[in-house]
């Protein structure tokens, strides 16, 4: 097992190992964040507002006076948490439809595909901007409206993928033998999937961190007295005059984690770069 | 291209082809004012209501409902707003009390200024990363690119907006940080006030453009055809010219398209951040004031023109391939 | 005697693996070529025989290294030439026909410019000497219409001929040397002779030197004055065509030539009682009317096969031969006739068809690749027909995966791994062995050693013969390789265009009387003997009819019509064909059996 890990590390090229930190570095701070936060989130502790790092307030204060760092901690976690579990849900319900379609051809998939088509031709921010304006923005709204908005385009590709697969001759062989449409989705086509699925489930959860963090910029996303790292950058944007920590650190870290996901899907696709 | 002409025959083909992408596209758009409708129209809580606030009685709320026509049936109500929409007629603001049209009016010309400018450069720069990036296959070149555009797709459109506030605004004083424009503003000054917003939505384009064309050229470069040219002894700027971009077009143009219609997206954050006076930063304010038939009306023509990129896209791909042209 | 016009010294090229350590896959290998001949470059996959011959041009793909001690061609030293020479070179003093012309055109040019554009970049002619030059060359190959078929694109013309407008662009510069990459193996065996003249005349015409690599011997043999047979980028036998042909010194040699030529069995002794009958079958795509498809692939096929029997299909592509075991196994559901199992008609949609029907038929795809899912083992393969099918589970179904193991001659502890790390052949076998899992009472058998090389293939068709002569399966055996039916087949269906026009046993095949299209893919087998190609009469090859001929009256007529040598006019285009039966042999045609034998037909014809 350890030699599998220290294999793969091996083969994995520059880029796609900055990528794994990152995105280590990210999830532990979501999963232990706020366990380790030196002040409550809430707490103003600073007479300062914006202030610079000290040894007091590692990474400053904000435009209230709060702890940047255990801002940033907890707000991490809603922004990791919220785009890990819209990733999962579209791609687990857009795989579902893909392989319904793909299995079931026919009428089945036309309409299923016209429906998703018709979806994808909204383009993704104003989708959730409208979802947003109809059913407002609590947490689980959020989950739901970026799990909506990112099924269809994951609906797109996995249906390419089934499509592909279920016109290889395995299948047909499985039809052959007379297997149920349930054994040809789960046992023939699915396991085929699985390497690109994992690589749309990180691409999705970039794409869900980025338009998660947007709303909140814009105020439309995560309301208080939650907050995620865009909310964080929307409350301080008075800070840019002065380029304060506040503004900086959670932009710098949405960046960093979008950003080293990116970098490790990219060092784990096929083929490597090239 | 330098197909040779064929008139009757290829155009016969062309016109069914082109004609039943055109409808495909119609019927999409119909699809989608259904889908815009059915959830800013029917699910959410009531306008008029909402409107009135909380201390209206009953009397006034339902008052209010039958002048905006709320108390009629769903199917009655899409079919009047869509025929408005076809007509130019989309209806009253909520909020502006002005008709929905005209607020639009005032702004789209500014969206496109904007989308404009951005998609000129942003193809020329992305064009140019891409191709030669897809050249340069696995050379130094090449991965430096990947990495930089990798980044930048991931970069969220607020930090290069918030970074370049910072450089070219607050440090250097170069450029304005709000964009405003107005009607009597000069050439120049209209061109400085966009800088910025221009530049933010660039670096997002041109890299997710510049990837998708390297991947397009990229795939045309390991087809058996480009090394029986190299077999006849072909120039490798002559195979990519005459052998690799004429089959290359098709997916170009389809990646253009598809980066272009992200400008949408991403101009709603910048046109925010910049308090751009467009398209997406009104859409923004409606979502915030809940003015319903400005956002529907908003939301309409952005997927109207994400649909018309496509359709662009595919009937360029239509026409640059010979075995559906001739 | 003047020195050679090509000379290989020493030639070794190697790749770089992954961990960083050089591999050679090719070494030590030499050779030279008179001036004027053609030497042919004989292997399987993975002999080396592609990467040898582009290394001629100093071309290598993969960034694979060419290093030799001589390439010589006429004055040039191509090992000595750098990155800005090589380019001069290629396409002007040695040109290259790759194996899929319908790969190797670009789809978006038309054909005119890509002929042309080897003299236009190496500034060998202006644009207009450049298309007379073309047009020419065209007229030389046997093109239809050579004036105006530049104008045309790739995927306007046909296989065959794309396949001689790649021979235009090769020998348009009049190179020294042309190397010819396996360029008849994509083609219909019809198609493939006259390509093969085509070719043979316009080198010898043209005094190039050429190259020329196969893996198909007998085609070897029709064009070849010396031979290099390799094996694993390593020379195993060296010589003239004649001595390698008839007195091979290589061990690996006389296999190649046994796989090539395989012997014939007798018929096995089938019982009398019918287990598969099919008949009236038609059968293709889209819409049905009056059991009738929009698309017709097949019609009015029938044959009957005795329990332990074996029925050759045999067609060229497009023939309808996959399509009809598509219809015996239920996956496209005929549109009418009758697939009877032991007296038991059996519904058409395999999804009405009962688990232990459809148990009793069993398909085994073509292609092992893409046959075998990726994702599961050996063991689960070869167990989930014994789950589904005979509900053995755990030990049991173990010990009887291990027993297919042993039939199909595959060690035990396969069971663990992936199709993916298994070899061509052994995938085959897996194949195979899933289908035998069933317990079957008909194997389907779609052209299972096609994608396979001729030794590997040879020993599948050996297992295959043994197995339903041991386990008393009837077969349906689909290929396009006459040979191979006439050695392994008890019974023999001949289909052109959707429709049977011939069906014969084993004793009647292409013997004295046959169907002209019967005597068409005879006799465009090449033989080993090296006078075949000169000796064989050109035929005119029309296309295959897509739909049904009709005349004016609207009678269906014989569809071979358009390419028949022995037509008879305001019979055979007057009236449908009738059906001709004899003694074990029923065929499809105006002439009289007795017309129909050899000497009838020099008669006619």
């Amino acid at each position: 097992m350890t030699g599998k890990l220290t294999s793969f590390l091996r083969n994995l090229p520059a880029s796609g190992r900055i990528g794994l930190t990152l995105v280590v570095f990210w999830l532990a701070i979501a999963l232990a964040g706020p366990s380790l936060a030196p002040y409550s989130v809430g707490a103003f502790v600073d007479q300062d507002v914006f202030s610079g790092a000290s040894s007091r307030f590692w990474l400053g204060s904000d435009y209230l006076g709060r702890d940047v760092l255990s801002r940033v901690l907890w707000g991490s976690r809603y922004t990791v948490f919220l785009a890990l579990g819209a990733a999962i849900l579209a791609v687990c319900i857009g795989t579902s439809f893909a392989l319904l379609a793909a299995i079931r051809g026919g009428w089945t998939d036309e309409v299923i595909s016209r429906a998703m088509d018709t979806f994808i031709s909204i383009p993704s921010k104003i989708f959730a901007l409208v979802l947003v304006a109809a059913f407002g923005s609590s947490l689980p709204l959020l989950l739901l409206i970026a799990t909506l908005t990112y099924v269809p385009g994951n609906f797109r590709i996995a249906r390419a993928l089934a499509m592909n697969l279920v016109a290889l001759d395995f299948v047909q062989v499985a039809r052959a033998r007379g297997e149920g449409p349930v054994h040809i989705a789960l046992r023939e086509v699915l396991p085929n999937m699985i390497h690109p699925l994992l690589a749309d489930t990180g691409l999705r959860f970039v794409f869900v961190v980025l338009l998660l963090s947007g709303l909140s910029f814009l105020g439309l996303g995560v309301q208080p007295p939650h907050a995620d790292l865009g909310s964080l950058v929307r409350e301080n944007i008075s800070g840019i005059t002065e380029g304060a920590l506040a503004i900086i650190v959670p932009a710098l870290a949405i960046a960093t984690l979008t950003v080293g996901a990116n970098l490790l899907i990219d060092a784990l696709k096929p083929g490597g770069k090239a | 291209m330098s197909a040779p002409e064929k008139p009757q025959s290829s155009l016969a083909k062309l016109v069914p082809l082109i004609g039943k992408r055109v409808l495909s596209s119609l019927l999409t758009l119909f699809l989608v004012s259904l889908v815009i409708f059915t959830v800013s129209g029917l699910l959410p809580g009531d306008a008029a209501q909402e409107l009135l606030g909380q201390s209206a009685t009953p009397e006034q709320v339902a008052s209010l409902r039958h002048e905006m026509g709320l108390d009629r049936p769903a199917h009655v109500r899409y079919v009047d707003w869509l025929g408005g929409i076809v007509r130019g007629n989309a209806g009253m603001s909520y909020v502006a009390n002005m008709p929905v049209g005209q607020i639009i009016s005032n702004r789209l010309p500014n969206s496109l200024t904007l989308a404009g400018i951005t998609a000129v450069i942003s193809t020329v720069i992305a064009l140019t990363i891409g191709i030669s990036s897809a050249i340069n296959r696995g050379g130094k070149l090449d991965s430096m690119l990947n990495i930089t555009t990798l980044s930048l797709v991931a970069m969220p459109e607020f930090l290069i907006a918030t970074l370049g506030v910072l450089v070219f605004s607050v440090k250097l004083l170069w450029l304005p940080s709000i964009a405003l424009v107005t009607p009597d503003a000069s050439w120049g000054q209209m061109l400085r006030s966009m800088a910025l917003p221009v530049f933010s939505l660039t670096c997002v384009v041109v890299a997710q453009m510049a990837r998708m064309t390297r991947a397009a050229v990229a795939d045309q470069l390991d087809r058996p055809y480009v090394e029986m040219a190299k077999l006849k002894g072909v120039p490798f700027s002559r195979i990519v010219l005459f052998h690799v971009m004429p089959n290359a077009v098709g997916p170009v143009v389809n990646a253009m398209a598809l980066s272009l219609s992200y400008l949408m997206g991403g101009a709603i954050i910048v046109e925010t951040i910049f308090n751009f006076p467009g398209l997406a930063s009104l859409m923004v304010n409606a979502v915030t004031s809940r003015d319903m038939p400005l956002l529907q009306s908003c939301a309409m023509i952005f997927c109207a023109t994400y649909l018309a990129l496509m359709l662009v896209a595919d009937i360029v791909a239509i026409l640059a391939n010979p075995r559906l042209r001739a | 005697m003047s020195a050679p016009a090509v000379e290989v010294n020493g030639l070794v090229i190697d790749v770089t693996l992954p961990d960083g350590t050089r591999k050679a896959i090719v070494e030590d290998v030499s050779f030279a070529i008179p001036k004027g001949e053609v030497l042919a470059l004989i292997g399987e996959s993975g002999s080396g025989k592609t990467t040898i011959a582009l290394a001629m041009m100093g071309y290598s793909r993969f960034g694979a290294r060419i290093t030799a001690d001589t390439i010589r061609v006429g004055d040039m030293r191509i090992d000595q030439l750098n990155a800005n020479e090589l380019p001069k070179v290629r396409g002007r003093r040695i040109s290259y026909i790759a194996q899929s012309a319908a790969a190797a055109f670009n789809p978006s040019r038309p054909i005119m410019a890509q002929v042309i554009e080897p003299l236009l970049v190496h500034r060998l002619a202006n644009r207009k000497e450049a298309e007379a030059k073309a047009i020419e060359i065209f007229r030389s190959l046997a093109l239809p219409s050579p004036e105006t078929i530049g104008r045309r694109y790739p995927h306007q013309v046909s296989g065959g001929q794309l396949q001689r407008l790649m021979a235009a662009m090769a020998l348009i510069t009049d190179p020294e040397l042309v190397i010819l990459d396996e360029p008849t193996t994509a083609l219909d065996v019809t198609t493939q002779v006259e390509v093969l003249r085509t070719f043979k005349a316009a080198i010898a015409a043209s005094g190039a030197t050429a190259i020329y690599v196969s893996h198909d011997l007998a085609v070897v043999a029709q064009v070849a004055d010396r031979i290099v047979v390799l094996k694993n980028g390593r020379t195993s036998e060296e010589g003239t065509a004649g001595q390698v042909l008839e007195a091979p010194s290589s061990d690996y040699t006389r296999s190649l030539l046994a796989a090539a030529r395989p012997a014939i069995r007798p018929s096995a002794d089938a019982s009398e009682d019918k287990v598969l009958t099919v008949s009236a079958i038609e059968a293709g795509y889209g819409r049905i009317t009056n059991g009738k498809p929009a698309i017709p692939v097949l019609s009015d096929v029938g044959f009957a096969l005795k329990r332990g029997a074996t029925i050759g299909v045999i067609g060229e592509s497009g023939s309808g031969k996959s399509t009809l075991a598509r219809v015996i196994a239920g996956l496209l559901p005929a549109a009418g006739g009758e697939v009877c199992l032991d007296g038991e008609v059996l519904p058409a949609d395999m999804a009405d068809r009962s688990r232990e029907q459809l148990r009793r038929i069993q398909l085994v795809f073509q292609n092992a690749d893409t046959a075998l899912n990726p994702a599961h083992t050996v063991g689960e393969i070869l167990s989930r027909p014994l789950a589904f099918y005979h509900q053995l589970k755990g030990g049991a179904a173990a010990a009887r995966v291990a027993e297919l193991l042993d039939l199909i001659r595959l060690p035990r502890g396969l069971e663990t791994r992936r199709s993916t790390e298994l070899s061509g052949g052994q995938k085959q076998r897996i194949n195979l062995a899933r289908a035998l899992a069933a317990e079957p009472d008909v194997l389907l058998c779609d052209e299972v050693t096609s994608a396979l090389d001729t030794v590997v293939g040879a020993a599948i068709l050996e297992l295959i013969d043994e197995l339903r002569r041991d386990l008393g399966i009837a077969t349906v055996f689909i290929s396009h390789d006459i040979s191979t039916v006439k050695a392994f087949c008890d019974n023999m269906l001949v289909l052109y265009s959707g429709t049977a026009v011939e069906l014969s046993r084993q004793a009647k095949f292409a013997g004295a009387i046959s169907h002209p299209y019967t005597r068409l893919l005879v006799d465009s087998v090449p033989d080993m003997d090296r006078t075949w190609l000169a000796q064989r009469a050109a035929v005119e090859r029309a296309a295959m009819p897509g739909a049904s001929l009709k005349n004016s009256a609207g009678e269906a007529l014989c569809r071979f019509l358009p390419r028949c040598p022995v037509a008879i006019a305001g019979t055979c285009d007057a009236m449908p064909a009738p059906l001709r039966e004899g003694e074990g042999q029923a065929i499809l045609c105006h002439h009289t059996l007795a017309n129909l034998s050899s000497a009838g037909l020099a008669e006619v014809s």
